[in-house]
């Protein structure tokens, strides 16, 4: 079957609208007037980010080479006593490593799980049916649902005192007690003999972050099934292949790409998440990832200097990742 | 995924293997869009019938999933909606407050970087390529790492509470997703027609009202329902500036704040959160087709 993943492969991708060129050549005096009114439009935008991204960024940056505690703000300035010490500290303070590490896992096994929902979801709604839309849109919803509301769901339902997951896990699936899903850090279950102990918080919150995003790409990859030309398919069908070879050879190698930005993207946004760990477990029981930390050093310890330090190493690692990522497989699709 | 579960014994070559498949997929693809609905569908099924429960019922049988009609009751959402004085939650405050600052940053964010998306997407100045890309990596920025400066800096100038600091933030957080989306709707807009207009005397910004904006309105009013539906469920800034001042708290924060006492029932937190979910999910199936083809637009690129 090789010939027919050739054929899909050769197939040119649509072209994006709107590609530019061609249009260079111009009397000056009115490329001038154009030049200004363009940075005029872009002005406001170009500030309002300046001032409320870039310079505190930067800020952060100073902070985290400073000694700052909430209490003694008033007498910091910029022009600091800059020291390593925060840095040093963070590093090499306990528990740090470990959050890394729970930010990793939370976010690889969130984009994994969140991503394979979203291609089943959206394979089995590919073909017309009577409700599609409706159904497809109902699918939506754990997406567009404001977090707090969908998280004090999850943690209700999930209760062991009066959620109705533990009732009718104890009541029909034979569970010897309620399972405390979010408070505990490690469960041990037996099956067929065997023990197996799991972090039971940990991978609730990865559940709770693949219910939340998975429709996030079952709405891309729908997109990109719908450009898939249906001569292609309708080839393939002639020639005998079967379902699961048409999958393998012409739709995933159409995929591919949608899947690659997709991970992407739901890495870089889970990595970075707080609101989800912060409302289910409060970042305890094991599932304490680096901005949950963060937090914590701002608000309930004070220590400015410590919490942007770690702020630091956290955006430091995901900008190397990302680049890696785009220098190894990028390239392909121009961003700016 | 589909493929590994699909694979049927191959007992007899071609048709029998695509036979099985079919067979199978028959069924699967049924039983799969009925699990995922459930799953998408379930938990916000629940919420509503927590919220119509009285307390003493749940805590009877927690596990049921709905309501019998002689007891339903409404007085959990009275008891969230009335004013602390009256003995409830204060929630008309913060649906109030949450209104103020989303309906507040759609219309700055919009007034700010529509004539942005506008100059990113037709005309050529000096930095273009270097600004859309600044808009962009804003877009996947930690959230955590701006909140550590903003923090300091809301203390210091006394901001904490106010909920303009707030709106100020929100609009420079959307305004990298509104000139993205709105970008790649004008990139679709034909220059020749503004080209005509141009050469009919009109100057860059009348071809810009003109044309250009009446032309885009789709992608601006679907923009400003997804700008709409950020400001109103985001938490974290929320958390940090308006903790202190519960006059100023936003539904988002306001729930969150509750669910962690014990005072307040379960049920009357279920209505809190119906109150939280109602606008968007109403806002969400208003506006479907436009707000998903906004957002995926571009995705062919991929």
């Amino acid at each position: 079957m090789s010939s027919l993943a050739q054929g899909a492969a050769g197939v040119p991708a649509p072209v994006a609208p709107g590609a530019r060129g061609g249009r260079r050549v111009r009397r000056s005096s009115r490329a001038r007037e154009e030049s200004r009114t363009g940075l005029l439009l872009i002005t406001p935008t170009f500030v309002i980010v300046v001032a409320v991204v870039v310079l505190p960024v930067l800020w952060t940056v100073s902070l985290a080479f400073q000694r700052v505690r909430l209490l003694d703000l008033r007498d910091t300035g910029v022009l600091g006593d800059y020291t390593l010490a925060n840095l040093a500290d963070v590093l090499t303070s306990p528990g740090f490593l470990e959050s890394l590490r729970t930010t990793l896992v939370y976010s690889v096994g969130g984009t994994a799980c969140a991503i394979g929902i979203g291609l089943v979801a959206a394979l089995a709604l590919r073909r017309p049916f009577r409700g599609r839309g409706a159904v497809r849109a109902a699918m939506l919803l754990p997406y567009v649902a404001p977090v707090v509301a969908a998280t004090f769901v999850w943690s209700t339902a999930l209760s062991p005192q009066f959620g109705v997951v533990n009732h009718w896990g104890t009541e029909l699936l034979g569970w010897d007690e309620p399972i405390a899903f979010l408070s505990s850090r490690a469960d041990t279950f037996s099956l067929l003999g065997w023990e197996i102990t799991v972090p039971t918080a940990l991978l609730t919150v990865i559940a709770f972050e693949a219910w939340r995003s998975f429709p996030f790409a079952f709405l891309f990859l729908t997109a990109r099934l719908q450009a898939v030309p249906e001569t292609l398919d309708e080839a393939a069908r002639v020639d005998g292949a079967t379902p699961s070879q048409r999958f393998r050879h012409i739709l995933l190698p159409q995929l591919l790409p949608t899947i690659a930005v997709l991970s992407v993207l739901r890495f870089i946004w889970t990595y970075n998440n707080f609101d989800d760990i912060y409302l289910l477990t409060g970042g305890g029981a094991g599932t304490q990832v680096v901005a949950v930390r963060v937090f914590d050093y701002l608000t309930a310890r004070g220590d400015i200097g410590a919490a942007a330090a770690q702020a630091l190493v956290l955006a430091v690692i995901l900008a190397v990742a990302v680049t890696a990522y785009l220098r190894l497989f990028g390239r392909r699709e121009e961003v700016a | 995924m589909s493929s590994a579960a699909t694979r049927g014994p191959e007992r007899r070559r071609g048709l029998s293997r695509d036979a099985v498949e079919n067979a199978l997929l028959r069924v699967a693809r049924p039983v799969v869009i009925v699990l995922l609905l459930l799953i998408a569908v379930v938990p916000f099924w629940y919420m509503v019938v927590l919220s119509f429960r009285p307390l003493d019922a749940v805590a009877r049988d927690p596990g049921a999933l709905w309501v019998p009609l002689a007891d339903i009751t409404w007085s959990t959402y009275l008891s969230v909606l009335r004013p602390v004085a009256e003995g409830g939650q204060d929630f008309l405050v913060f649906i109030r407050n949450s209104l103020v600052v989303a309906l507040g940053t759609v219309v700055l964010s919009l007034l700010v970087a529509v004539p942005g998306a506008y100059a990113v997407s037709r005309l050529e100045f000096f930095g273009r390529r270097r600004i859309s890309a600044l808009f962009l990596a804003v877009y996947f920025f930690p959230a955590i790492l701006l909140a550590v400066p903003l923090f300091v800096f809301f203390t210091r100038i006394g901001l904490r509470g106010s909920l303009v600091g707030l709106l100020i933030v929100y609009v420079a957080q959307v305004a990298a997703v509104t000139i993205y989306m709105l970008r790649n709707y004008f990139d679709t807009i034909p220059v020749s027609l503004e080209e005509a207009a141009a050469l009919d005397g009109c100057s860059r910004l009348q071809v810009m009202r003109r044309i250009a904006l009446p032309l885009a309105m789709p992608a601006i009013v679907s923009n400003g329902l997804f700008v709409f539906m950020i400001a109103w469920n985001e938490f974290l800034f929320a958390l940090l500036f308006l903790i202190e001042r519960r006059d100023s708290w936003t539904v988002s924060l306001g729930l969150s704040q509750l669910a962690g006492s014990i005072e307040v029932p379960t049920t009357v937190l279920m209505a809190g959160s119906v109150i939280l979910t109602l606008p968007i999910v109403i806002l969400f199936f208003a506006s479907e087709r436009l707000l998903v083809g906004g957002l995926t637009a571009g995705a062919e690129k991929g």
